[in-house]
């Protein structure tokens, strides 16, 4: 195990670089298969072995233009993707007895770097210079927002798009582990894709400083990637003690600042949740310096909502695991000192609290990773309809009920990846294409 | 991106990308297919007289975990009705009017027999012919293929019939299986014949089953010598070309390159050494219609980065091609290891300790890896350590410079050139070395 403490290596890239001849020997590897399988699990459909045998022949341009062609953000999602669960965990050669699954992410990485990373050269994608005289707004300037940005923009269309932060990119800018992308990655893809004229709007928070039916009024149609909230707080005596946070809250801080100023040395936290963004927040701290890091969670191992591999990211990191604890106080004075959890178990297909029986972890940090909120009030008060659990009632575009409306993303299918919230929102700029040329 | 609009003797072509007669161009529904799928031409699996073919037909060579870097196949020519060919062409022709359909042909050596095949091909649409002088099995034992290729006069009677009754370009297929190509070459041109393509397949056997004894591929028990083609024949193909390219006789002589062609980089090659189109067999058979793709995209990016077109690619490399005579024998390089890099598995001391001059010095270190150095005064810059190291540029050749100017080897025996010291002059040195050991 390795102990990671402060600023430095510690949040050194978790996937690094390919050298030229480690990608040439991987892409020699691929079989080139056919109907292949890691092509229809990612969710943007990019013809995996097309641009992996572009690398191949040593044309990487063209491999670079397959793979932003089908996702404009492949160079984000290169490094962001599970692809343990999608294309890599589809290829063929997991099967074959003896053999690895080709590193479909870090070839995709090693053919986007010097496009999106190289300025300058003849650009891979242009709009249009005759634009078509339609204008779209869009909510959000996440990777939704700009998935459906960028295909809007190549069909010639006007976008605006209006952020609430004073920075564009979403949770790739605010969220994911820095070890896979830092902000500075982030937002120079968010610059790349830019390049295709979309106007950005930042500071400007819809339904506040705008409002919605402001935006449907001065568009021909509007596409809201608002993603997710906050994670609520969870109820319980002392969370609004010095040191207890939403995890979400942290993330975004580590991300935005220098690591010396959100040093975590000879601290002890405690990350409350099941999910990968817990996961995010325990191998975080372990690289802030942590000196020890719980992860509490309500139900066993086996319900674990994490990804297996970011799982064992977090056991590597010497995470330890409390099991079948429901947070029920947090104490200390001023600031967080103990974290007190009752203990659970499953009673008949429910998971039942023994309030009588809890115990203790003394912690100087609280994080809640137990699942953002879902913004039910945004949509009603624009007017969208939404369902039982608070998303957007939409259908398999995106279109809501209220007209002109369209919607994707962590908003529209409850939390998912990146590479998701691209995909609904390319699909959704499509169908808006379709809908005003008719 | 860039036009790649060619021809080869007139015969056009939306790109320089065709299918090689053989069985990716069997049926008018692979034809079309593959058109659909970008290819720029095909050249139809041979039509001729009715043949018979065997079952198991193709063995191929694996090299450490590579499928089929080489093929190999005892398959004559189409097996399927001329009529029924000869009505799939017009249709194709018919569809795809812009596609490059070329009609291959191998029939009996009589002339009234080509004549007449000839007509049929040319009624039916073709938009050229070519002459399969090349087959080196089966059809050659009874008179044709490359049998007719092995006899420059045959070639060229065999063309000057054809181009009687031909009302399109013809080119003519050469078979490798020969001493020098340029003779083949030169007598398709007298005949005649308005370009060459080649390689046909070459001789081989792939192996040998050590169980059962037979030879691969193994028709019940037993197996009879085959063409070779794919990824392993390629440098053959272009020493052909080249030859044939830079020949004074055939200079000129429009080329369509066939030969282990897998990417767009390989097709370049042939293009830089004259072919102005080039013709895909087992790569398509290995990977499918769909690899034109990557070969349009990447030959199109890669003349755009050159800022040249394709016109100015075809042949360029051609007068890089000279006889041994000519070459500067005061180049000097000597290998460079760029220890950063060096892995320590000692392969360059090995490969030139025992299969070179023995320039490369090892020994183990303090730290317990193998250490290697090169030994200057010994080197004579034959560039075996740094194909033999696992590590890309880690062993370079680096030019040394000379005192002395360029001499060729026909200056320094015609007595106008000075050659530059080498460091097998100094010839005590390598026999104080065996004398030690
Ligand atoms: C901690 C964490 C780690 C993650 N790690 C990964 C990972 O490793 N790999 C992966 O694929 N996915 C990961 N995800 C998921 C991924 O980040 C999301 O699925 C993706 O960002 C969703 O994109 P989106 O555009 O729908 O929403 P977001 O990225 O949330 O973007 C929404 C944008 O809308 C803005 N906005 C919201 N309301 C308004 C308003 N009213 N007016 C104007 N702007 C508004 C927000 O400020 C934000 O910029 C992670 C998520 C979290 C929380
Ligand atoms: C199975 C097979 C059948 C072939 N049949 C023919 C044929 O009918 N006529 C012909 O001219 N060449 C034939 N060829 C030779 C190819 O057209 C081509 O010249 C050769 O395969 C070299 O190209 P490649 O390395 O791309 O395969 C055949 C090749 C193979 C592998
Ligand atoms: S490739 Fe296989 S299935 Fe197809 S004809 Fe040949 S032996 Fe039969």
């Amino acid at each position: 195990m390795t102990t990671r403490r402060g600023d430095g290596p510690e949040f050194a890239e978790l996937k690094p670089p390919l050298s030229k001849d480690e990608a040439l020997a991987e892409a020699n590897r691929c079989l080139y298969c056919y109907d292949a399988p890691c092509t229809r699990a990612c969710p943007t459909h990019i013809d995996v072995p097309a641009f992996i045998k572009k690398i191949a022949s040593g044309n990487l341009r063209g491999s670079g233009k397959k793979i932003l062609e089908a996702n404009i953000l492949g160079f984000s999602c290169a490094r962001v993707c599970p692809t343990e669960e999608l294309c890599e965990g589809a290829c063929v050669l997991n099967d074959l007895h003896g053999h690895k699954p080709i590193a479909i992410g870090k070839l995709q990485r090693y053919a986007t770097d010097p496009i999106v990373l190289e300025k300058g050269g003849r650009p891979l994608f242009s709009a249009p210079d005759n634009k078509n005289g339609r204008s779209v707004g869009i909510v959000g300037a996440g990777p939704s927002g700009f998935g459906c940005a960028a295909e809007l923009c190549q069909r010639g269309y006007d976008v605006t798009i209006y952020e609430a932060a004073d920075k564009p990119g979403g949770l790739n800018t605010y969220g994911v582990a820095d070890y896979k992308l830092s902000q500075q990655a982030g937002l120079a893809e968010v610059e790349w894709v830019q390049q295709l004229g979309a106007k950005l709007v930042l500071n400007t928070r819809v339904g506040e400083d705008v409002s919605f039916d402001e935006l449907a009024e001065k568009h021909d149609a509007v596409f809201v990637g608002v993603g997710l909230g906050p994670v609520p707080a969870l109820g319980i005596p002392g969370e609004d003690l010095d040191g207890s946070q939403d995890v979400l809250e942290f993330i975004a801080e580590l991300k935005s600042k220098p690591k010396a100023e959100c040093s975590l040395a000879g601290k002890t936290v405690a990350v409350l949740g099941g999910g990968n963004t817990a996961i995010d927040g325990v191998t975080q701290s372990t690289r802030l310096g942590a000196e020890k890091v719980y992860l509490v969670y309500r139900r066993g191992a086996g319900e674990m909502g994490a990804y297996e591999h970011e799982v064992e990211l977090a056991k590597l990191d010497g995470v330890e695991f409390v099991y079948w604890a429901q947070p029920v106080e947090i104490a200390g004075n001023g600031k967080v000192q103990t974290l007190r959890c009752a203990r659970t178990r499953v009673d008949g297909g429910k998971l039942v609290v023994d309030e009588g029986d809890t115990f203790e972890l003394a912690v100087d940090r609280v994080f809640r990773a137990t699942g953002q909120a879902k913004l039910r009030d945004f949509f009603k008060s624009a007017g969208i309809d939404v369902d039982a659990k608070g998303r957007p009632v939409a259908d398999e575009d995106g279109k809501t009920s209220r007209d002109g409306v369209w919607t994707g993303g962590d908003c529209r299918n409850g939390g998912k990846e990146v590479v998701n919230a691209v995909a609904e929102g390319k699909t959704a700029a499509i169908a808006i294409d379709r809908a005003l040329s008719a | 991106m860039a036009d790649l609009k060619t021809n080869t003797a007139g015969i056009e072509s939306p790109n320089p990308f065709w299918l090689a007669s053989a069985p990716p161009t069997n049926t008018g529904d692979q034809v079309m297919r593959a058109f659909d799928a970008g290819w720029g031409g095909a050249v139809w699996k041979t039509l001729g007289e009715p043949i018979v073919n065997t079952w198991s037909r193709y063995s191929a060579i694996d090299y450490n975990g590579m499928k089929m870097i080489g093929l190999n196949n005892i398959e004559l020519i189409t097996d399927r009705p001329l009529e029924v060919n000869l009505k799939e062409i017009v249709e194709v022709k018919k569809r795809y009017p812009k596609n490059a359909l070329i009609v291959s042909l191998m029939v009996e050596s009589k002339r009234e027999t080509w004549h007449e095949i000839v007509k049929k091909a040319c009624d039916a649409g073709a938009d050229g012919l070519e002459l399969n002088f090349g087959c080196p099995h089966g059809m050659s034992e009874r008179g044709m293929g490359a049998a007719v290729g092995q006899v420059p006069d045959y070639t060229c009677q065999i063309t000057e019939w054809v181009k009687e009754a031909s009302t399109v370009p013809v080119l003519v297929k050469l078979t490798p299986n020969i001493t020098d190509v340029r003779y083949a070459a030169r007598a398709a041109k007298k005949g005649g014949g308005d370009g060459v393509s080649l390689i046909n397949t070459i001789n081989s056997i792939t192996g040998i089953d050590l169980d059962t004894f037979a030879p691969r591929p193994t028709v019940a028990g037993k197996s009879s010598h085959g063409g070779y083609c794919g990824p392993a024949v390629k440098p053959i193909a272009l020493n052909m070309i080249a030859e044939i390219s830079r020949d004074p006789e055939t200079y000129g002589l429009p080329i369509s390159g066939i030969g282990g062609i897998s990417t767009w980089r390989d097709a370049a090659e042939f293009m830089l050494l004259g072919a102005s189109t080039v013709q895909v067999c087992t790569a398509v058979m290995h990977y499918g219609f769909r690899i034109v793709e990557d070969m349009i995209d990447g030959l199109s990016n890669f003349l755009d980065e050159k800022d040249m077109t394709l016109a100015e690619l075809i042949g360029a490399s051609v007068k890089r091609v000279d006889d041994w005579k000519n070459l500067d024998l005061n180049y000097v390089v000597n290998a460079s290891i760029n220890q950063d890099k060096c892995i320590g598995c000692g392969l360059c001391y090995t490969a030139c300790n025992d299969g070179a001059h023995q320039a490369i010095g090892a020994k183990r270190g303090d730290n317990g890896r193998t250490d290697v150095w090169v030994i200057e005064e010994n080197c004579v810059g034959c560039n075996l350590c740094s194909l033999v190291c696992p590590v890309d540029n880690c062993i370079s050749m680096k030019q040394i410079p000379t005192d002395a100017d360029p001499c060729t080897w026909t200056e320094h025996t015609g007595g106008s050139g000075k050659l530059a010291p080498r460091p097998q002059d100094d010839q005590h040195r390598v026999t104080e070395r065996m004398n030690r050991s």
